[in-house]
């Protein structure tokens, strides 16, 4: 009897659990709050399971739903998915639950709002993932700022009101560009703020420009692509970890996303015309982060940089227009989103323990905590793209797509499966490896049954992802060869 | 003129006015016999005769527009809602402000019957159709806020700014004349249709209108507080008591509003395409400046008097855009900037106690681990004024930029946007002081019930607006359509 709703449910689920959770909220006695907010995790993925069930391989949109909203701007509450998003929003939801059951024991302070704050904006993603309407994404796409920058700012490290404040100033910057080009495009299709109309209607070669370079600040900053990845750094290590998790695996690919949904259908000419633009600064990323990460003292630093260096391999994907970069492109952006969960999530368990990012205040960790030091390596070994984990399948994939363009770009692309390698091998030498270094590691517990739960599912999603990648990519491929028929017509005629 | 046979039909239109006129003469002598510990009954029967006339004036909305006394006064939808507004805000004013005139003994039949009176005069300038009670309401409403301002006579510093406020107003109030004087020596009438119909068909002195054009737009602005005629806004903001602020800040915007549509959009509506550059040079300067030295404020009261000037940055660039879209969006602006100023405003009297006003952005540090829901009442005024979804605040803005953006100024737009980002910096000072900074001074809340619904009403009414706009947009289209 829902079958028509799905997508509302898995928006308003968690948003309703969120506003329920601040209202039963006791400082005092947070057990009510965290039980209603796992529930409110758990039957947020389940109400969003016949999206994978009921997802039929073409590239329609599918579960749609249509309400009018504002008639006088012809606005409407117009919701749908096709095989980018539909796996982005399991994503998501997935990793609400990981979030809750991460928090458990760790945050004590104002435990009800952190909570709210994270299944509301569970809530607001997976909207932004469903509009088909420009302004209803804008609206879920803004509106994720406010938990965001509170989830940094008070629950963060020393230096969160700085990383709360850079955040929020960055994306908005970005996204108040992309709202002037909606209204010019509002405008150009008479009147509609439909996202289908706007990859419809016919626009002039410098109209297009403006508008890619619009859409391309805010998309970029959300990515992060360098030269504006700067806040990402900053927000990772001040943020705790569940920020960190849901920062990570999903608020950078609304950025991947926004490429694929605004940018590439709405102004393919220009697509074309900045696509050497856009390689580059994902070669930057991927080369020059991947080098910067290898220098990192910081744990969390480190996996940001890396997270920066690898969503370089999305964008790359999508701007070199074939099947195998744009679907290594997002498959890339699933497994990021497990794998950096997992690493962000390790980090977190080591910091709940001994209160330090450092890499260097670690030593011989894996004598003390065996079973935690075989899924910190295991990770980092997806991480660093082993064959046999779903770090492989995308990267692969983008390297095959890069190669038929230009070979030396796919040079640079494949340098990171050595600088990935190698930053992320040493750190874990460093932290696991070894004789104990200090009484504070030699105080160390492994992982308990919670945090043993966590790392599994991760671990398992690993794994099936890239032993099996079949699953997702025929979901995901009808659509792709769609976009790419759209974006290989002109707009200009 | 010679048919202009007195009838008691022909009052009807004008009968809220002459309601709350008699209400008012009637609340002065009651006020006479009150000892000073029964002043409460003034409070309320104040309120009393503002909510029963605003809801006169709802019970005509949507009745067919009617001028009458000789055209001199007109009675449409838009007259009609936004009378209804004005007197609700200048109720929820005085909700607001109970405790704190309480505590500091301003409570008094005077402060009442002035806000009835600045009431009086705002609803008269909602609804004139002639120069002459186009003035006569803006006078009869700034006489009364001068004497609201400086009503504190031990504060140095509310003397202060009702005397700048005062020096200013006149001064305004004179360019204002000056220019009506001019227009109506080019078009040769004071009433509105025959000014229209002058400039429209050519029979004006175009030079003597454009002179008369620019003095009037000078002293609109100056009534608006949109740059570079805002110099009072900040000290008259921060130096009034803050319900004399609120007074000054809220409902007279709406009046002026009115007076703008009255006397650009329908008096001036031939001119347009001059009247809209001088506009857009305010909205530019306006918004720019204000978002820009806001940063600086350390004191909420200046940093809102700044912000304020650029919201009216953001409101000029809707009726700048000359267009029934411009301006229904405008409207809605309007209404929307007018609960979330009731709102943030509200926040300081709230925490204000006898002695302590509450008014340093320092002083709300920390709000969130005494009172959740209270900063978070703050929170979404503030991400309101900043814009950002789902508030009222975005809404407004994005009907503002479109309509600007229809009418060909895009470029505009895209610098207000940008200004906007700096604007967000400031409204994010006041909610990392509430949830990241640890309570600096004692905060306590003990505001009256009056001023604590009121308060959470604002805050839903920004949060509703921002999920279901829609009402409230299709009526302000109802309005202007009706009025154009």
């Amino acid at each position: 009897m829902f079958q028509g709703y799905v997508l509302s449910l898995t928006i308003w689920v968690p948003i309703a659990f969120g506003i329920a959770v601040l209202v039963i909220g006791n400082d005092k006695n947070p057990m009510p709050a965290r039980w209603t907010a796992l529930v409110g995790s758990l039957l947020g993925l389940a109400v969003g399971l016949p999206l994978w069930t009921g997802f039929q391989p073409v590239a329609d949109m599918q579960f749609t739903e249509m309400i009018p909203w504002i008639a006088r701007f012809n606005v409407n509450y117009h919701l749908g998915v096709d095989g980018i998003s539909m796996p982005l929003i399991l994503l998501n939801s997935l990793m609400t639950i990981m979030v809750v059951v991460a928090h458990w024991e760790v945050i004590t302070d104002k435990v009800s709002q952190y909570l709210a704050a994270f299944l509301i904006m569970s809530g607001l993603i997976n909207g932004a993932f469903a509009s088909l309407d420009a302004i209803l994404f804008y609206v879920f796409f803004e509106a994720m700022l406010i938990p965001m920058f509170l989830i940094i700012g008070v629950w963060g490290g020393p230096n969160r009101v700085y990383a709360a404040v850079k955040f929020f100033l960055y994306t908005l910057l970005g996204s108040l560009l992309m709202l002037a080009s909606f209204i010019y495009l509002y405008w150009q299709t008479n009147g509609s703020f439909e996202i289908l109309d706007f990859h419809r209607v016919p626009l002039g070669e410098t109209a297009q420009k403006l508008i890619f370079l619009a859409m391309f600040m805010s998309f970029a900053v959300k990515v992060p692509m360098w030269p504006v990845h700067t806040w990402l750094p900053d927000a990772h290590v001040e943020a705790p970890t569940g920020g960190s998790v849901i920062l990570a695996a999903i608020t950078l690919k609304i950025g991947g996303y926004g490429f694929l949904r605004f940018n590439l259908p709405i102004t393919p000419d220009a697509s074309h015309y900045f696509d050497l633009f856009m390689v580059t600064l994902s070669l930057v990323a991927v080369v020059y982060i991947g080098l910067v990460a290898l220098v990192q003292a910081d744990m969390k630093k480190l996996i940001a940089y890396s997270s920066i260096s690898h969503m370089g391999f999305v964008t790359l994907g999508f701007f070199i227009f074939n099947a195998n970069g744009m679907l290594g492109g997002i498959v890339q952006m699933l497994s990021h989103g497990f794998i950096s969960a997992a690493m962000f999530l390790c980090v977190g368990v080591l910091y709940d323990r001994v209160h330090s990012r450092m890499i260097a205040d670690y030593g011989g960790v894996a004598n003390k905590m065996p079973v935690f030091a075989a899924f910190f390596v295991f990770f980092a070994m997806a991480n660093s793209g082993l064959p046999g984990t779903s770090g492989f399948v995308g990267e692969f994939m983008v390297i095959m797509g890069t190669i038929k363009v230009n070979f030396w770009w796919a040079f640079l692309a494949a340098t990171t499966l050595i600088f990935g390698a190698a930053y992320t091998l040493w750190m874990v030498k460093r932290v696991v490896y070894g004789a104990v270094a200090n009484d504070h590691v030699a105080a160390l517990q492994d992982v308990n049954k919670r945090e043993l739960v966590f790392l599994a599912v991760l671990a398992v999603l690993v794994l099936w992802m890239g032993l099996q990648p079949k699953p997702f990519t025929d979901v995901i491929n009808p659509t792709i060869q769609e976009l790419l028929r759209h974006v290989g017509q002109s707009k200009l005629g | 003129m010679n048919t202009a046979t007195f009838s008691l039909s022909t009052m009807a239109p004008a009968v809220p006015e002459i309601v709350l006129a008699l209400l008012i003469f009637t609340l002065m002598i009651v006020d006479l016999t009150l000892r000073d510990e029964d002043r409460h009954v003034t409070y309320w029967l104040t309120l009393l005769s503002l909510v029963g006339t605003a809801v006169l004036c709802c019970f005509t909305i949507g009745r067919a527009s009617v001028v009458t006394f000789q055209g001199m006064f007109v009675s449409d939808v838009m007259s009609q809602v936004l009378k209804a507004a004005t007197l609700l805000t200048v109720a929820a004013t005085l909700l607001l402000g109970r405790s704190y005139l309480e505590a500091r003994r301003l409570l008094s039949g005077e402060f009442m019957c002035l806000a009835l009176f600045g009431a009086l005069g705002m609803m008269i300038m909602i609804s004139a159709h002639h120069f002459l009670t186009l003035y006569l309401g803006l006078e009869l409403m700034a006489l009364s806020q001068y004497a609201t301002v400086s009503l504190q006579r031990d504060s140095v510093r509310a003397t202060e700014a009702g005397m700048k406020y005062f020096v200013l107003g006149a001064l305004s109030s004179g360019l204002l004349l000056y220019g009506l004087s001019m227009i109506y020596g080019a078009t040769g009438s004071l009433e509105l249709t025959r000014v229209a119909y002058a400039i429209e068909h050519g029979q004006a002195q175009q030079a003597l209108a454009v002179f008369g054009l620019v003095f009037v737009v000078a002293g609109v602005a100056f009534k608006l507080g949109a740059a570079p005629f805002h110099m009072w806004i900040p000290d008259v903001y921060h130096g009034a008591a803050t319900p004399a602020t609120l007074i000054v800040g809220a409902a007279p915007k709406i009046a002026t509003f009115a007076f703008i549509m009255r006397l650009l959009a329908n008096g001036l509506q031939g001119m347009t395409a001059d009247w809209q550059q001088m506009l857009a040079v305010l909205a530019v300067a306006s918004i720019a400046l204000g978002n820009v030295v806001a940063i600086a404020q350390t004191n909420l009261k200046r940093m809102l008097a700044y912000s304020t000037i650029s919201h009216m940055g953001f409101l000029a660039l809707g009726i700048m855009a000359g267009t029934d879209n411009g301006y229904s969006s405008a409207m809605f602006y309007l209404i929307t900037y007018v609960v979330m100023t009731l709102g943030s405003f509200g926040m300081i009297l709230l925490l204000a106690r006898s002695g302590f006003e509450a008014e340093e952005i320092s002083d709300f540090k920390g709000l969130n681990q005494k009172s959740k829901w209270y900063a978070f009442v703050m929170l979404v005024l503030m991400f309101s004024l900043t814009g950002l979804p789902p508030t009222a605040g975005f809404f407004a803005k994005l009907a503002v930029l479109q309509a600007a953006w229809e009418s060909g100024f895009g470029g505009i737009v895209v610098f207000a946007v940008l200004m906007s980002v700096i604007g967000a910096f400031y409204y994010l000072r006041i909610v990392k002081v509430m949830y990241m900074d640890a309570p600096a001074g004692e905060i306590t809340i003990d505001g009256r019930a009056d001023t604590r619904w009121t308060l959470t009403a604002m805050a839903l009414i920004t949060l509703i607006l921002g999920i279901v706009p829609g009402p409230l947009m299709d009526l302000c289209v109802r309005a202007i359509t009706a009025a154009m």
